[in-house]
């Protein structure tokens, strides 16, 4: 069974299409990768896999069945600056909140809850800082506690927008570490991600994605220079081509073969 | 001496600054205070019309009349954001200027009616805890207690959708209606204190006293107990003075007793007061300037 499988998804906003004819499956237990240069829709996936989009059209299933937010089997990491970190709360309350769809309307978390929030706080390294304010935590740390707050959700699917964005290099080694464990648990992950350098020690599986699906499978078969040409189009330049190193607009630096 | 209807008046203001303090501090982490601005302003041409249709001055009616044309104000404002490139600082500026407009002008036309020159309804604008009658009163403490309930009620959800709307989408809760239910019970909290409070300073409940406890405290549970407390706080001073010196609307005087704490909590709070971060950063220089004199 695929642990995500999209057919003929489209999105448009008024009257530019965002994403065309979107067909894809990412089988259990992958940690995939989507790819794709700015403006190419991976975020957008995401949320429309997710069904955040009211413009959309196709067939998502999630496990094998539709989306259906009351079996939790989806976990979801936005970007860091989706939120706004001056709320007054602190980073185990923000945990908590993962655990809110288990609790259900009108109750509230239990110490049992508690307990499991604390706990993910800890694997992601962070147990000190449960009662410090979330406007006072760094960027990394920030990015720390939502993916603490995922991981409180025991979702089965976990979708992640650009996690390693601004943050330090302890906090993207310790988020790396969390998703390959949770690979080895047998848990789907995918994750939309800027820097090509480091695609193919992070995923198994990756999505190379520019308003449609260019490529999507295992990433030694999917992840080559050809492709990636055909992705990012004449705006990955080959700097160096005895060391086959590319620079994307974003100027990361990359080996690709 | 407190006379028996004062009392009476001074709990309805408590309530009330109660009700508002709670409200608004979700509306205020929301950043829809001034939504509720406009509204506080749209609910005149509400009262005036229902005067001219019933020519009574009774509560219940007069506050459905503002309930139709405050709410009326708030799908206007979200109207123009949605279907124009105005933003919302735009939008709101035109709606509460107009709605205001024509209340004023129908409140004149009210004014010069036979049975209007006597009407009283002139005290919506500055407000009038004073002019509350008993049965007023048992109409705010259940529009009062309906409001404090919800807001205990859907503190979880509300406190999420505020964060993060996206991710409480993702777990299934119905964030649009969330949303409406907090819009709704704003209007309701406007509507509820404009008698008392006026419709020019109503919003002026909801912001302050949220304001004012974000300084005291991180932590969204105490903020919002605070923020009760500086709102029951306001509202009775503001009555008590408004009623000892005749001639004082409430409004005024209630707004400038939560601007007095807001000022306090400005300079002293302990978290974010502006002697607290002064003296942080003297102690940092301090110990900057000790480590620059080791290091050399």
């Amino acid at each position: 069974m695929n642990a995500i499988e999209v057919s003929q998804l489209t999105v448009a906003y008024e009257n530019t299409t965002v994403l065309h004819d979107i067909n894809l499956h990412v089988p259990v237990g992958k940690l995939t990768g989507i790819i794709g240069p700015n403006g190419a829709g991976k975020s957008t996936l995401i949320k429309a896999i997710l069904n955040q989009l009211p413009n959309k059209t196709g067939k998502v299933e999630i496990l094998g069945q539709a989306l259906n937010p009351k079996n939790n089997l989806v976990g979801y990491v936005p970007q860091r600056n989706a939120v706004d970190w001056d709320f007054p709360t602190n980073a185990l309350d923000v945990v908590l909140m993962g655990r809110f769809g288990h609790i259900g309307l009108f109750h509230r978390p239990s110490a049992k809850d508690r307990e499991k929030a604390l706990n993910c706080l800890k694997s992601v390294g962070m147990e000190e800082f449960a009662n410090r304010s979330i406007g006072q935590l760094s960027g990394g740390q920030q990015q720390r506690v939502f993916l603490a707050r995922a991981l409180a959700q025991e979702a089965e699917v976990y979708f992640m927008d650009e996690p390693f964005v601004g943050v330090d290099a302890a906090t993207e080694r310790t988020i790396i570490n969390i998703l390959k464990q949770l690979k080895e648990k047998g848990k789907t992950v995918l994750v939309v991600h800027h820097d090509l350098q480091t695609v193919r020690d992070y995923f198994d599986w990756t999505v190379l994605l520019n308003k449609t699906i260019i490529s999507s499978g295992p990433t030694n078969i999917t992840f080559t220079e050809e492709k990636l040409q055909q992705t990012y189009g004449g705006k990955l330049f080959f700097m160096n081509e005895k060391n086959n190193k590319a620079v994307t607009e974003r100027g990361s630096l990359s080996a690709i073969r | 001496m407190l006379s028996g209807n004062l009392l009476w008046v001074l709990v309805g203001a408590s309530l009330l600054g109660i009700a508002s303090g709670l409200n608004g501090a979700f509306a205020f982490l929301q950043k829809q205070s001034l939504v509720g601005d406009a509204a506080a302003h749209s609910a005149l041409p509400g009262i005036a019309i229902a005067f001219l249709i019933f020519q009574q001055k009774d509560l219940p009616l007069l506050m459905l009349g503002a309930i139709i044309t405050a709410t009326l104000s708030v799908y206007l404002i979200q109207g123009i954001i949605n279907r124009s490139k105005l933003k919302s600082d735009a939008a709101i500026g035109i709606v509460l200027s107009v709605f205001f407009g024509i209340g004023i002008v129908l409140l004149t036309i009210v004014n010069q009616s036979s049975s209007g020159n006597q009407s009283g309804l002139n005290d919506f604008i500055f407000g009038k805890a004073a002019t509350m009658a008993r049965s007023d009163l048992v109409w705010l403490s259940g529009s009062v207690t309906l409001i404090i309930t919800t807001c205990l009620v859907f503190y979880k959800e509300w406190k999420l959708m505020i964060f993060d709307a996206t991710f409480a989408k993702g777990i299934g809760l119905p964030v649009e209606r969330l949303r409406l239910l907090l819009t709704a019970m704003t209007v309701l909290t406007i509507v509820t204190g404009i008698q008392a409070v006026g419709v020019i300073l109503m919003s002026a409940m909801l912001i302050i006293p949220a304001a004012t406890a974000r300084m005291w405290s991180d932590k969204l549970n105490i903020m919002i107990i605070m923020s009760a407390l500086f709102g029951a706080f306001s509202g009775a001073c503001g009555t008590l003075i408004s009623s000892l010196k005749t001639g004082l609307s409430t409004g005024p005087i209630i707004v400038l007793t939560a601007s007095s704490l807001f000022l306090v909590s400005y300079f002293f709070s302990p978290k974010q007061g502006l002697l607290v971060k002064i003296r942080q950063r003297r102690q940092l220089e301090k110990q900057a300037l000790e480590q620059e004199v080791q290091g050399s």
